[in-house]
């Protein structure tokens, strides 16, 4: 399996160098199309009940691992991930061209479906946790594609900065978790389900991950914006995968939420919140993405809500519902990608009667159309039956909300399609739309197969179930139920909903007369320039900028906090020694004067050598003592430092100030002496009484056998802590970062 | 940087910089066995562009590095996090260390490790991190 999902990486990366072309297409949809092959044949056994494990140490000390599992839920995510990609990918090639641009765009899409695809197979909640960041990291390149568009630019990272946030809160819950099963593997999680409050503070943790993940209110907001990335990534990731990670991983974790009593009704009350707030926008915009935006927001809430209650039936029926989403939310986004290249717009109001042109993709939409709005004998139908019977056997409000939020889909449903009727429009190009309708067909007639033919549904989504909750056949899943609860419901949207397509201007009015609510995105830009705000408000209390200031407040807390604590546990050794031998000595003395000269001091210049003169000495000590390592790096971060201060110093004026009020001199002085007084008190009470410890011990008779060096110094740093060195360098690098950003900012504002 | 450069250290210049960077690949390389590695030997290293600065200026400097700081810094990192990812490729724990022996003409017998590959990504970085510092200050001389 990782064989399958580097490769999605390593054709990301080949691309740029490919550049654009037919080429790149191929190779761009090489790994997800090997990915769905190897899925199909793995199916049977993973079916029957065998799932197919994979293990990769990580951090074993940690109790990290790549943990990959394919089992009947991971094959069902798994095969829309990889089928859809390879759609996309080729829809892709053509819809955007053979340019730079469009290489850049497909090198994202495959990164994207590698995450994805790790995300889904994923059984470890750290490997799942790092595929989650990935998914949002190329989620952001996508929206941002267009980076010449500030709007892009905004919504990009919108969407990364909320769903980040929520990944950082699931990354908090995931460790708790962690800790109090033992385990971070979900497999064995769901097996034996953890108890008690701090399974239910990591599960509200998790929770926020997830619902900033599935757009769920009050975290909406991004969805929307995000219809700034061009449209195969919008059918791609907001509507068919990525947006379904949130969902995927709440059914995951059911039967651990399941002994959380306020699970259900938040979970619940957030999906329907959200169900009502899209159904309801998307009647009022006239975008056609932004109207399937918002309804890709009320099945979204709809999912969340039958992933809430957590029954097996609605576990099984939620899945159901999924693949019928993707199915025909990817199309109906990719007819809406189409008609946008033939008739250059995407409002709702300037267009209409585009059948007459475009036979062929009408029929597809309607196809997929009416598999939203819940037709028989579509997969649509099919699946919400499902929802409808599971929610009516455990919780018959819901079933009564399910319901109402359907009518609004009729109703938007009815909106998308109005444009294919009507007399015809001028200025249409139907060859560009046609040459675009090969792939969204394939997903629409995808959903009319599973639904005439629900076995094949069922087939899938069973023991998708059943990997999950350990039920098998919780749900019916059939196209003609007979005469049921359920099918009463649904006639009854499918009703009430047509009713509002065929009044639709009287219904239009009636929403323009009424007050819009505050919009969720303006909340959000105005809770992060508040936040901004701040920010420069208690940086200018607490950050003065003077750096005699920082240094005497760090010193303060030095001799206030730990100064203290060592009053009572100070003690002289027996054996210390003051100086030992005269070598030592004479160096002592040469530091011990250049610390009292670099006190008086007049010239910037002059305190600085004066300094390294320190240093420098601290550097001959530890050569004195036997320690060459540290002598050397002293003795060169000195060199390097005074060279960089000399660099600063050239800018600054050649002398101290003059005289400085007299108080703050005095306090500056008890300080500086006070905190000599301790660090000398300090080493003196930890000198230990055997330099050799049972660490490094080991480190030294391991150093030559384990890992073939003598230096242990170097050892140490490179092989038995590499990962401590590791962090560090990451550090080095992002501090650099932050400095040349830092000083180009300041060489920009003098400009 | 500086208005008047002493032409002694200018004619001393290359020679001195070519030796120091020796002398840091030195350190770099003898570092697992004696005092040395990827730290120390950056920081020699850096030394080396240290001085072209000091006697010649930042362009000068840019041009003896060739590559842009920021190059540096992403090239140590990605060394030494594929260093680490190797192990993981068969089956072992991220950042294992391997060691092998190799007996080559003229030189004689080594013993190259991996931690060696990843201290060439720790060198990297330091120099990268001392570019990156001193390619910031702004060209022009006291305000």
């Amino acid at each position: 399996m990782i064989v399958l999902l580097l490769a999605h990486f390593a054709a990301a990366a080949l691309l740029p160098v490919l550049g654009p072309g037919r080429r790149s297409v191929a190779v761009a949809a090489a790994p997800p199309a090997a990915s769905l092959a190897w899925l199909v044949t793995a199916a049977p056994d993973v079916l029957d009940g065998t799932p197919r494990d994979e293990r990769w140490a990580w951090v074993p000390d940690l109790g990290i691992a790549v943990d990959l599992r394919l089992d009947a839920t991971a094959l069902l995510l798994g095969l829309l991930v990889t089928a859809i990609g390879v759609g996309v990918v080729l829809y892709s090639g053509r819809y955007l061209g053979a340019t730079p641009a469009a290489t850049r765009f497909l090198a994202s899409l495959v990164a994207f479906a590698g995450s994805m695809l790790g995300l889904v197979l994923s059984d470890h909640l750290v490997t799942l946790y790092l595929f989650w960041e990935l998914t949002t990291v190329t989620s952001y390149l996508l929206i941002g594609h267009d980076t010449r568009s500030p709007a892009a630019l905004a919504a990009a990272r919108q969407a990364a900065l909320v769903t980040v946030m929520g990944g950082l809160a699931m990354l908090g819950g995931i460790v708790v978790l962690g800790a109090e099963a033992g385990t971070l593997r979900l497999s064995e999680l769901t097996a034996a389900p953890p108890s008690g409050t701090a399974t239910s503070v990591a599960l509200v943790l998790i929770l926020l991950g997830a619902v900033t993940k599935s757009a769920q209110f009050p975290f909406h907001a991004w969805l929307p914006g995000a219809m700034a990335a061009p449209t195969p990534a919008s059918a791609y990731l907001h509507s068919a995968t990525m947006v379904k990670a949130g969902i995927f991983l709440l059914l995951q974790l059911a039967p651990v939420a399941a002994a959380v009593g306020f699970w259900t009704p938040t979970v619940a009350t957030l999906g329907t919140v959200t169900l009502f707030l899209g159904g309801w926008r998307a009647l009022r915009e006239h975008d056609l993405k932004r109207i399937l935006a918002y309804g890709t927001l009320a099945q979204l809430g709809l999912l969340t809500l039958t992933a809430g209650v957590g029954t097996p039936a609605a576990v099984t029926a939620g899945l159901a519902m999924l693949l019928a989403h993707a199915l025909f939310k990817a199309a109906l986004f990719l007819v809406v990608g189409a008609v946008d290249a033939a008739t250059g717009t995407r409002d709702v109001r300037r267009l209409a009667g585009l059948r007459h042109s475009m036979p062929a993709l009408a029929a597809v939409a309607a196809l997929a159309g009416a598999s939203m709005a819940g037709i028989p004998p579509l997969l649509g139908f099919v699946a919400k039956e499902s929802v409808l019977d599971a929610l009516l056997a455990s919780d018959p409000l819901l079933a009564w909300i399910v319901a109402a939020g359907s009518v609004l889909t009729v109703a938007y449903t009815g909106r998308v399609l109005a444009v294919f009727v009507g007399p015809p429009v001028d200025g249409v190009r139907p060859e560009r739309g046609r040459r675009l309708a090969a792939v969204p067909a394939l997903l629409a007639v995808a959903g009319i197969v599973l639904g005439v033919a629900p076995d094949l549904a069922k087939g899938l989504a069973d023991p998708a179930g059943e990997a999950v909750t350990g039920v098998a056949d919780a749900v019916k899943i059939v196209l003609w139920p007979g005469i049921t609860p359920a099918l009463g419901l649904s006639a009854l949207s499918l009703a009430l909903g047509a009713a509002l397509v065929v009044s639709r201007r009287r219904v239009d009015r009636g929403l323009a007369a009424l007050p819009r609510l505050p919009d969720a995105a303006a909340v959000f830009e105005g809770t992060v320039t508040g936040l901004l705000r701040l920010a420069t408000r208690s940086t200018a209390v607490f950050q003065s900028g003077s750096l005699p200031v920082y240094l005497g407040v760090v010193l303060a807390a030095v001799l206030a906090v730990p100064g203290v604590a060592l009053l009572g546990a100070f003690e002289v050794p027996d054996d210390a020694v003051a100086v030992e031998g005269w070598v030592q000595g004479s160096v002592l003395g040469l530091m011990a004067v250049s610390t009292l000269a670099l006190l008086i001091a007049r010239r910037r210049l002059a305190a600085l050598l004066l300094l390294g003169a320190v240093g420098y000495g601290m550097a001959a000590l530890f050569v004195i003592q036997g320690a060459p390592d540290l002598a050397l790096t002293q003795l060169l971060i000195e060199t390097v430092g005074l060279v960089v201060l000399a660099v600063v110093l050239y800018r600054m004026p050649l002398r101290f100030p003059g005289s400085s009020w007299r108080p703050a001199r005095v306090v500056r002085a008890v300080l500086s002496v006070g905190v000599g007084v301790f660090v000398t008190a300090a080493i003196l009470s930890a000198g230990s009484p055997s330099p050799v410890t049972d660490t490094s011990a080991a480190y030294l008779e391991r150093s030559k056998p384990d890992a073939g060096g003598s230096n242990v110094v170097n050892v140490v740093l490179t092989d038995f802590r590499a990962l401590d060195t590791f962090g560090e360098i990451t550090v080095l690098t992002t501090a650099a970062l932050g400095v040349v950003g830092l000083l180009a900012g300041l060489r920009e504002r003098r400009r | 940087m500086n208005p008047r450069p002493s032409p002694v250290l200018d004619a001393l210049l290359p020679g001195v910089v070519r030796a120091t960077l020796v002398l840091s690949l030195y350190l770099l390389f003898a570092g697992h066995n004696a005092p040395g590695g990827g730290f120390v030997g950056g920081l020699v290293g850096s030394v080396a562009f240290v001085l072209v600065y000091a006697a010649r200026g930042g362009g000068a400097m840019r041009r003896a590095a060739r590559f842009r700081p920021t190059t540096y810094l992403g090239a140590g990192i990605v060394v030494a996090g594929v260093t680490g990812t190797i192990p993981m490729l068969v089956g072992e724990a991220f950042l294992t260390g391997a060691k092998t022996t190799l007996d080559l003409p003229l030189i004689g017998t080594v013993q190259p490790t991996s931690a060696l590959a990843f201290d060439i990504g720790v060198y990297l970085v330091v120099v990268g991190l001392v570019l990156a510092v001193l390619a910031a200050f702004p060209e022009e001389g006291p305000s």
